[in-house]
């Protein structure tokens, strides 16, 4: 482990001085000479067959300079990628634009090219299509019945794929328990809504080939399929991701929008934009979540859990895009939580629906199998009449059983799960709460109390890589090279951390780039928190193999054996005599004086041998106005365990972003569409995102325990808010409302069904008084 | 297309004069006529806040206004909020705290500060968030964006008599 000095600083952040300048470049701030604009038409129909497309008229429009329909772009674009490991896994055919028939409100159906954005916008209206309305489905467990309206011919089932698991003898367990708990859940459609849209500029010259700007995480995985998708040697093709205003997983993808403007740019000779409407965003771009499945948990008496079987039916919408297929086994696959449970078993169905798809959103499968677990494990305290605390405590596994091996067959690389729940009681006076609740109820106050102990799964290997790069030049700058391509997480800062630190140097000397596929010769990309735990390690290996070619170096420039040669105190100095030394820069300086090398430049490709599992344990306080339904958050407190932290600041603002987006599931997203498949939360009038009055301040903690499968025991912590937050939130309003007998209510909890179910139970009440 | 009209206004301390389609927005102005692309847009509802910039002292979303409207006015925009180097102090607390990820949503975040700050010097934590209701943020959780606020606003307050009495 390196002795540091910077790692777990708060250093403040130097991406920040551009952009509180608002000189940041983000897509639609890039200038290029002689720029066209792109408009997008859309289908307003859920399910329709398209019969003819008429552009007559917008062709006419002076200002625009090319319309398209998906007819015409069908043999020249290849069909839109996603993952197929699974042998069930059916794959229709996704187009950039639709050909003859379109399956979602908002699936892209012609382009319209003009001088300025507003007449590309005049052209689009211009357009004549002739629908023809075909009976849709919306609703996932309908998709999947005999009498549904059918979405793609070939599979008249509507289902996507299948993936079930059973490990351990989970039809003894039921035998054997004392209670079976049931309880069914589901979890609503959310928009990512990163603030930024996506947006993509593309420019082609004989020259230098294509150049696609465009706002996603995942830069060199686009360059490899737009390649793919037009023919193009990857020689040819350069991505850049310039600044990216947010992406919670929505930008983890290729959008039907990337090939086509790139194609755009082909054939038009001359750089093409198309900045998506937030309209379109709703519409268009992934949505997260989408399950809807039953649980079911053989328990005994003091609340052990023996036994799980879940069934879920993903709502997958109407294509795949790049990850959809992977999400739901993931939900699978955690299903265990942070509890030692013996037998699992899970089914999963995905249904497709006329609906946008459904793909990584903020903690992708994580959220759903923590919000399963964590509401089953109330269940069960409920109805055993056992406080929740004492039923997570009885099933964790004890920090000596880590590496840990779950009945779904992951194994934990590290944890103590006891220590960040008693933390987490301690701060927030559990006991005393509890006193306080009783005290409350008795005076018919609804005052409720929500307990989440999570386990979240990061840093994505064996298969997901990383690349980095370390440079330190004559004139003893260091340039550091990531394929990680961060969007807000602030890795320029914390590798420009671990860089210094390793190589002795000062902070400024260093810089770090990221995001440009011209730049960095090969990358995945940021998401599942594996920025820093995957890609930070790359650069921390790079570095490490820095230094050994420094240390080389300095034994020929300092006449000494190379063995003899140590680095001690930021300084290479010879065995012995500790005053002949030389920092890293002064040896490349001196290096390129005598000739024996330009640079000292090391990279390396990281692929984790496991994943690494941080944990911790959310509590969150409210209290329920039954007259109106208005939920009020007393307090909310956050114990977070992500092994070692490079700069608390940025960790911290990971997790208060993170505790946001998921109290947003609890309480107030949801993406509906309407039986017909209108989506009736198309704009940020409906979709209700968490404004800064309706959140608390949240009390944030850590306890530290190191991963082993890497050498820094970084774990990831940009999903652990929104996976520790949703069912935290979800119990403590549940709690409350226990005294009226109400014992599950869906997401989001709006004040609207909270007052029903207060309602509702008054009106019981008076039934049976009657 | 409609006929363009003559306007003048004032940005950033500087007169500038544009023949403009009478429906283009305030927020295209700037970023699309004027350069400034300091102004984001995040939705086309004037629900983000992202579009947030001074009109003639008020906080205005500018996709909600048009650039005719706002002829013969006076627009400060995020690229006028600081003298030179010199980050104004809500600027400069945005950065001490952390006050943002992404960086999308802080133009306008700033600029809603600025207003609250020149209305109410010494605001609360409810004042504040109450003030930033109106700017959307995804990425922070709002936490230390309201700690920026409340130390910008420390920072802009005069100084205290203590202070005074060193002098
Ligand atoms: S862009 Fe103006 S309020 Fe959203
Ligand atoms: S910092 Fe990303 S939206 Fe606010």
């Amino acid at each position: 482990m390196p002795v540091s000095k910077l790692v777990g600083a708060k250093v403040k952040r130097r991406e920040d001085p551009s952009l509180i300048r608002g000189v940041g470049e983000y897509v639609d701030d890039v200038k290029l000479p002689g720029i066209l604009h792109a408009a997008i038409l859309r289908s307003p129909h859920a399910h329709a067959k398209i019969n003819r497309i008429a552009v007559g008229a917008a062709r006419q429009l002076a200002g625009v300079v090319a319309v398209y329909t998906g007819a015409e772009l069908k043999n020249r674009i290849g069909t839109l990628p996603t993952t197929a490991d699974n042998p069930t896994l059916r794959i229709p055919d996704h187009r950039a634009l639709a050909v003859d028939k379109t399956c979602y409100v908002g699936e892209p159906v012609a382009a319209v090219v003009a001088e300025d954005r507003y007449t590309a916008r005049d052209g689009v209206d211009l357009i004549e299509v002739d629908y023809e309305p075909l009976p849709a489905v919306t609703d996932p467990e309908k998709a999947l019945t005999a009498a549904s309206p059918v979405i793609h011919a070939q599979w008249p089932d509507n289902l996507a794929f299948r993936w079930q698991q059973e490990r351990g003898n989970v039809a003894g367990a039921f035998k054997q328990a004392d209670k079976i708990v049931k309880q069914r859940l589901v979890h609503q459609r959310l928009a990512p809504i990163a603030m930024e849209t996506r947006g993509v500029l593309a420019n082609y010259s004989d020259t230098q080939g294509l150049c696609v700007w465009t706002s996603t995480q995942i830069p060199h995985l686009v360059k490899g399929h737009l390649a793919n998708l037009l023919k193009l040697p990857e020689t040819r093709v350069r991505v850049i991701a310039p600044e990216v205003g947010g992406g919670f997983g929505s930008k983890l993808n290729v959008y039907a929008e990337e090939p086509l403007l790139a194609f755009l740019a082909l054939e038009l000779k001359r750089p093409v934009k198309w900045i998506e409407e937030r309209r379109e965003n709703i519409q268009a771009t992934i949505h997260g979540r989408g399950q809807v499945g039953e649980v079911e948990a053989a328990v005994k008496k003091d609340g052990r859990v023996l036994a799980l079987r879940y069934n879920v039916i993903a709502d997958i919408g109407a294509y795949h895009q790049l990850f959809t297929p992977a999400i739901p086994p993931f939900t699978g696959l955690m299903l265990s939580g942070c509890y030692k449970i013996p037998a699992i078993g899970i089914a999963v169905r995905a249904a497709f629906t006329n609906k946008m798809s459904t793909d990584a959103y903020r903690g992708a499968g994580r959220p759903e199998a923590t919000y399963v677990i964590e509401r089953l494990m109330d269940r069960v305290a409920r109805e055993l009449k056992l406080d929740p605390v004492k039923v997570r405590q009885r099933n964790f596994p004890k920090p000596a059983e880590f590496p840990f091996k779950t009945a779904t067959g992951l194994v934990y690389d590290s944890g103590n799960y006891e220590l960040a729940l008693s933390k987490a009681l301690k701060l927030v006076g559990y006991d005393k709460l509890r006193a306080e609740q009783k005290r409350a109820r008795g005076k018919g106050r609804y005052l409720g109390i929500g307990v989440s102990t999570y386990v979240e799964i990061c840093a994505m290997g064996p298969g997901f890589w990383e690349y980095g790069k370390v440079d330190v030049k004559a004139d003893g700058k260091v340039k550091v090279y990531s394929g990680a391509s961060p969007h807000g997480q602030g890795q320029k800062t914390s590798f420009a951390q671990i860089v210094a630190d390793q190589l002795g140097v000062d902070f400024d000397d260093v810089e770090v780039l990221h995001g440009d596929t011209g730049t960095v010769a090969k990358g995945m990309g940021t998401f599942g928190s594996r920025a820093t735990a995957v890609g930070g390690i790359a650069i921390y290996h790079a570095a490490e193999e820095v230094k050994k070619k420094a240390q080389e170096l300095a034994a020929q420039l300092l006449e000494a054996a190379t063995e003899d040669v140590v680095f001690s105190d930021d300084k290479f100095i010879v065995k012995g005599v500790p005053r002949k030394g030389m920092t890293i820069q002064q040896i490349a300086r001196q290096a390129a004086a005598a000739n024996l090398a330009s640079e000292i430049s090391a990279d390396s490709t990281f692929e984790p041998s496991n994943f690494t599992f941080p944990f911790g344990t959310h509590i969150c306080v409210v209290e329920i106005e039954p007259e109106t339904g208005q939920i009020e958050i007393k307090k909310y407190l956050a114990v977070d365990d992500c092994g070692k932290v490079i700069n608390p600041l940025l960790a911290d603002g990971q997790v208060q972003g993170g505790i946001a987006q998921g109290l947003g599931q609890a309480l107030y997203e949801a993406v509906v569409y309407d039986d017909n498949g209108q989506l009736t939360t198309g704009s940020l009038m409906d979709y209700a995102v968490p404004r800064a009055a309706d959140l608390p301040r949240f009390q944030l903690a850590h306890t530290e325990t190191p991963t082993p499968v890497n050498p820094l025991g970084i774990k990831g912590i940009g999903e652990a808010g929104t996976i520790g937050s949703t069912p935290a939130v979800v119990s403590a309003v549940i709690d409350a409302l226990a005294p009226l007998g109400v014992s599950h209510l869906d997401m989001p909890l709006t004040p609207q069904k909270i007052w029903r179910a207060c309602q509702a139970s008054t009106a019981a009440k008076k039934r049976v008084r009657k | 297309m409609a006929t363009k009209k003559p306007i003048t206004l004032s940005i950033n301390g500087s007169e500038k004069s544009y023949e403009v389609e009478p429906r283009l927005l305030l927020v295209h102005l700037l970023r699309d006529v004027a350069g400034l692309t300091g102004t984001h847009i995040g939705c086309d509802t004037s629900i983000c806040g992202a579009c947030t910039v001074m009109l003639n002292g008020n906080a205005v979303k500018s996709c909600t206004v048009l650039a005719v409207q706002a002829d013969g006015g006076e627009v400060l925009t995020i690229e006028g909020l600081a003298r030179g180097v010199k980050l104004h102090p809500i600027q400069e607390a945005f950065w001490e705290c952390h006050g943002l990820q992404c960086g999308f949503c802080t133009p306008g975040m700033i600029l809603s500060a600025h207003q609250l700050l020149q209305r109410n010097p010494k605001p609360t934590e409810t004042e504040i968030r109450h003030a930033i209701d109106g700017n959307l943020c995804r990425c922070t959780g709002y936490q230390h964006i309201v700690d920026a606020v409340q130390q910008a606003a420390k920072q802009m307050r005069p100084k205290t008599k203590s202070v005074r009495r060193k002098a």
